[in-house]
């Protein structure tokens, strides 16, 4: 299946990419994606979203979906 | 119910008088209760003299909208609007904006807290600072509300 990723504020800077395509073969969750995009283990203050909510690694995904890691928020 | 995510300078008096005449209802609201958040020129010591704030186009709108929702369905509220800027702002400028009608007062102050509290704590926007010797930072986290917790329990 192909997954959309994403990457925001900080954690785009230090991936150096705002985005990118990962291909998974049988059944992903969101770690498997981290381990595709990166050979680092995935900071712990990072949040995941897969198709705009909130999340974690353990999300079992399927085609298309678009998974997004990000660093805490600071809107407001 | 209305949120707007924008790029362009926002003047959030003329957000609530323009949103009260076009599309509010005249003489049924008793109050409005209005937050606006403004950019500050220092943080954790350092002087800061610009800031971008960044969102995730789509999912920032959908989880203001569940808040704004949530204040509605918890809160004999009447209508609910917030209006965020995104992209590069300087400081004193606002950055965020959140009204909430009601017949009565409580019941405003009560549902406008909790919009800012957890807008804060769940939309995903990020800043990143310029200070005043050009060193950008990103904004690790936001300070947070004491009330931010329980704000609704207490008011249910």
């Amino acid at each position: 299946m192909e997954i959309d990723v994403k990457f925001f504020a900080s954690l785009r800077e230090r991936m150096g990419r705002t985005s990118d395509k990962v291909t998974l073969e049988g059944e992903a969750t969101v770690s498997d994606v981290w381990g595709q995009v990166s050979s680092e283990p995935m900071p712990g203050n990072i949040l995941v979203a897969v198709n705009k909510e909130y999340t974690d690694l353990s999300q079992v995904l399927k085609n298309g979906d678009e998974v997004a890691f990000f660093p805490p928020v600071t809107g407001g | 119910m209305k949120v707007v995510v924008q790029h362009e300078a926002l003047d959030p008096y003329k957000e609530i008088k323009h949103h009260e005449d076009t599309v509010l209802e005249s003489g049924k609201h008793g109050g409005v209760v209005s937050f606006v958040g403004t950019m500050r020129d220092f943080n954790d010591g350092e002087d800061v003299s610009a800031m971008n704030l960044d969102h995730y186009p789509g999912m920032t709108e959908k989880h203001i909208e569940a808040v704004c929702q949530e204040a509605m369905d918890g809160w004999d509220v009447m209508d609910v609007l917030v209006v965020h800027r995104v992209g590069d702002m300087y400081p004193s400028d606002p950055i965020v904006l959140v009204a909430v009608w009601s017949a009565h007062r409580a019941s405003a102050f009560d549902a406008c807290r909790y919009v800012i509290n957890y807008l804060k704590e769940r939309a995903p926007f990020w800043k990143c600072e310029v200070t005043t010797e050009g060193k950008k930072h990103w904004v690790e986290h936001n300070s947070k509300d004491p009330g931010v917790a329980e704000s609704r329990e207490k008011s249910a």
